[in-house]
């Protein structure tokens, strides 16, 4: 899907309803559609930058369409683990909008190191939904070509990828891809609990001092598995970028217009040979950590009520009616896409047979290795001395 | 190919056995859509909701609320073609509480199989009987049952131990331990055995003595296939003349062991004696007594009237000397607090009795000011209430002081354990007719032992043997200790 530039002209583009300064309201949170859906045309954030998107109205359905699809994906995923089909699942629900809005803001160009909750973003890439399936499922090791799609692998380890993502944006300042309008750039998504993680702090040091091409994104979803942000952190997220030297911002993250805006501003940036920047996509994790949580455990009803009030599905649904944008029969029709994706995920996920053991050998080196050959045979030997050995 | 499908409980979190049925969300006949909750079940980690993995309708269910269910065991029995017709022998219409049982074949697939789409376990250093599999990280392996595959062309090592497996076809042979001692790189090293941890441990759990095996692994090391050799050929560890008695003695394993959940009274008495045992040092001192006297005196206070109708043993005369010898010494009944002692100025004493549900401890609250008639009286009503299983959680907290009468049991004494919070205890023995020197004489006298135990942080090796000395000294003349003391 195609997105306008925000700031260029585009077709369709919808009257302002009014404008803000960022001043009324959450003075820290860029926003562009409200809880209740009311479209703010345009924010001054506390950092003096006006952010505005310009869609049109097909943009503002696609944008609709994926935030549903990625939830019911996911949805799928989750009862797939609870059925036993998948070892462990760690979904998104309630970041469809941080995930979508920035999955969308990137560029063909543009790299990503996702966490492993990255869903929404891997979609917005074009990539199957079906791959990390295959890794929860426990017969891959990820399935896709970081290369082919700008996406890496997903990282367990937590915040380890933005060391990655500083060292390849690092690589990409050094091959001279960045000072034009169609330099490249990097995004490293994380989370809140991941800011306390040394690794994340090393990322910000090496990649304000080197001025790489690198948006961190950060998605505080409030916890860390367990823990409250409040063992954080004792001022928001975004400032730290500050001590870093490079700007942070906080967003909206249930709100995938204000998203697109911030993360499409950052990037820019970035290819543009201007640096890093922190953005907090301020949202909530509506389910468990992973299936292996229970967050009844840790949190009260009524603040997950108080989420649910912000839900980023319902405000995008509201300001298409609102705007007539879309009417019922689209809603119809993009709800039932969905079910028969989620059907589709379900038969393909129990269809996927169990690897090879062998396989295990395979994309440990490029070009293969001696030493390797020799353990792959040895490990076939072993295996073949077995009856009933297939192979 | 079945249109009944069962549906088994999952690991619903990294590396869980068992899950308890909370509520089932459905009930037999109920029509069913893909992914309908179905069933809340809570594991070790969460309470979750399974949602339905087939539509259809529900055929069976196998567990009523409450159980507690193995990973990989059927749940529920779902139809996934109800419009067709009668299923052979459908189940249809039976109460959920008149559990039917999963189909024979079913519960063979779990024993044979693991769950579908799970990797197939023990493939690599595969479970042994009472062994391992091998992990590398997570939670360890499953512990449901899982059978190895057989190797090819050898004999099982694993599942038929006695089958074929021919003596002298095993390379690491098990040799007389005479003879081991004087190899030389066979697994020793200055008379230690060569061994990995992992190994160690598998022979520990196969029953197999290493010292008696000759390694075949690097350096005359012992490998696990040496351990599980010797494990499947027991005759030839044996000396022939034990070995028939080997072959034929019954089994040592589960089929002749009981086990029993530990609950209730059991938990709690385990888990205060450990804690007390594992954080107050205890010292027990030990104190024999000529109590001939103090029983004639027992015999006197009975026969008088007003204390007729009243309960009078030796414990409550033990009873009166430990509140008389507190009196005396009160920073023994005291509590450890971490940074400071509590030395508590009432008595409240426990009386440690064996009931039906198992060792409880009420005690006597305040017991330091009640006469002599109304601590008779008090014991008798706590040994009553406690005998009726009617001991309320009040009596049994708050106590400074207990007394362990294990002389009702016949046997000397003891060494008790504290309860937690208080500071010593006192184990009352049997009273018997025993040779003692009496005024110069051996004569047979009634004697008893006293155990005392004390937390030794607070109570010190002087002020416990001055106290047990106090109350041996009411014991043995109750009379003469009331006079000099009150």
């Amino acid at each position: 899907m195609a997105k306008g530039d925000p700031g260029a002209p585009a077709r369709g583009r919808r009257a302002a309803p009014r404008s803000r300064k960022a001043t009324t309201g959450d003075p820290e949170l860029v926003q562009l559609l409200t809880p209740s859906g009311e479209r703010i045309e345009s924010v001054t954030g506390p950092d003096g930058i006006e952010y505005r998107v310009d869609f049109t109205d097909e943009e503002y359905r696609g944008l609709y369409r994926d935030l549903v699809l990625v939830r019911k994906l996911d949805a799928e995923a989750t009862a797939l683990q609870r059925q036993g089909e998948l070892g462990i699942w760690a979904s998104l629900l309630g970041q469809e909008a941080a995930q979508v809005g920035s999955g969308r803001a990137l560029r063909t160009q543009d790299m990503a190191f996702p966490t492993y909750r990255e869903h929404g973003v891997l979609y917005c890439r074009g990539i199957d939904p079906i791959m990390p399936l295959g890794l929860f499922r426990g017969v891959d090791q990820g399935g896709w070509d970081p290369n082919e799609f700008k996406f890496n692998m997903y990282t367990i380890v937590i915040g380890a990828q933005t060391l990655h993502a500083t060292g390849y944006a690092m690589g990409v300042a050094m091959d001279g891809k960045t000072g034009t309008d169609d330099g490249e750039a990097v995004i490293a998504y994380f989370g809140d609990g991941a800011t306390s993680q040394g690794d994340v702090n090393e990322a910000f040091v090496w990649a304000g001092v080197f001025n790489s091409p690198l948006v961190f994104f950060c998605q505080n979803n409030q916890y860390a598995i367990s823990e409250p942000l409040e063992r954080q952190t004792r001022i928001p997220l975004y400032r730290r970028a500050a001590g870093f030297g490079f700007p942070g911002i906080r967003v909206d993250g249930n709100d995938v217009l204000a998203t697109y805006a911030v993360t499409r501003h950052a990037l820019d940036n970035a290819r543009h040979g201007q640096g890093p920047s922190l953005i907090e996509a301020y949202t909530y994790r509506m389910g468990a950590h992973t299936t292996s949580d229970d967050p009844t455990r840790y949190r009260i009803a009524s603040e997950v009520e108080a989420w649910q009030a912000k839900d980023p599905i319902a405000r995008m649904k509201a300001f298409l009616e609102r705007e007539k944008i879309a009417d019922s029969g689209f809603f119809t029709e993009v709800d039932e896409q969905a079910r028969r994706e989620a059907v589709d995920l379900r038969e393909r996920v129990l269809a996927m047979p169990n690897p090879e053991p062998s396989t295990m050998f395979d994309h440990v080196y490029p070009n293969g290795s001696p030493l390797l050959d020799e353990q792959r045979a040895q490990f076939s030997r072993y295996f073949d001395s077995f009856e009933g050995s297939a192979h | 190919m079945s249109r009944i499908k069962e549906f088994n409980l999952p690991d619903l979190g990294e590396g869980l056995t068992e899950g308890e049925i909370l509520a089932w969300l459905v009930k037999v006949g109920d029509t069913i859509e893909l992914n309908q909750p179905i069933v809340e079940v809570e594991t070790a980690k969460a309470a979750v909701e399974i949602p339905a993995k087939w539509a259809g309708q529900v055929q069976a269910i196998f567990h009523p609320e409450g159980t507690t269910v193995e990973v990989g065991t059927p749940i529920i029995a779902i139809d996934t073609d109800p419009g067709a017709g009668p299923v052979e022998q459908s189940t249809t219409g039976t109460p959920a509480t008149d559990l039917p049982t999963p189909s024979a074949a079913s519960l063979a697939a779990v024993e044979d199989a693991p769950t579908e789409g799970a990797v197939e376990p023990g493939l690599i250093g595969g479970p042994a009987p009472g062994g391992r599999t091998a992990v590398l990280v997570g939670y360890g392996p499953r512990t449901t049952a899982a059978k190895r595959r057989p190797r090819k062309g050898t004999a099982s090592v694993t599942s038929t131990p006695a089958a074929t497996a021919p003596v002298q076809a095993v390379p690491a042979q098990v040799a007389p331990a005479p003879v081991q001692s004087t190899v030389e790189g066979n697994g020793r090293s200055n008379g230690v055995v060569l061994a990995k941890p992992p190994v160690r441990k598998l022979a520990k759990d196969l029953g197999v003595d290493l010292g008696t095996l000759i390694g075949s692994g690097p350096s005359g090391s012992i490998t696990r296939e040496d351990v599980q050799r010797a494990a499947a050929t027991p005759a030839a560890a044996e000396p022939s003349t034990v070995s028939s008695v080997v072959s034929s003695a019954a089994s040592f394993g589960a089929d002749r062991e009981q086990r029993i959940p530990v609950k209730g009274v059991r938990r709690l008495t385990a888990e205060n004696m450990s804690r007390s045992a594992f954080t107050a040092p205890h010292v027990t001192e030990f104190l024999t007594v000529d109590v001939t006297r103090a029983m004639k005196a027992l015999d006197r206070l009975r026969g008088r009237r007003e204390w007729r109708d009243v309960r009078v043993s030796p414990l409550l005369l033990v009873a009166k000397a430990v509140l008389l010898a507190v009196r005396r010494h009160p920073m023994v009944n005291s509590s450890w607090a971490g940074d400071e002692i509590v030395v508590k100025e009432y008595v409240n004493l426990g009386i440690a009795a064996a009931t039906e549900r198992g060792l409880i401890v009420p005690n006597i609250k305040d017991a330091g000011r009640l006469t002599l008639r109304e601590l008779a009286d008090a014991m008798t009503d706590l040994v009553q209430t406690a005998k009726a299983g009617k001991t309320s959680p009040a009596d049994m907290s708050g106590g400074t002081l207990t007394i362990t009468n294990v002389g009702v049991f016949g046997v000397d004494t003891g060494t008790p354990i504290l309860p937690p919070g208080e500071s010593a205890i006192l184990a009352f023995g049997a009273v018997r007719e025993q040779p003692w020197v009496h005024k110069g004489k051996v004569k047979p006298r009634l004697v008893t032992t006293l155990g005392l135990s004390f937390d030794h942080r607070i109570i010190d090796g002087e002020l416990g043997s001055k106290f047990l000395r106090d109350v041996g000294d009411f014991l043995a003349d109750p009379e003469a200790a009331l006079l000099a003391w009150t």
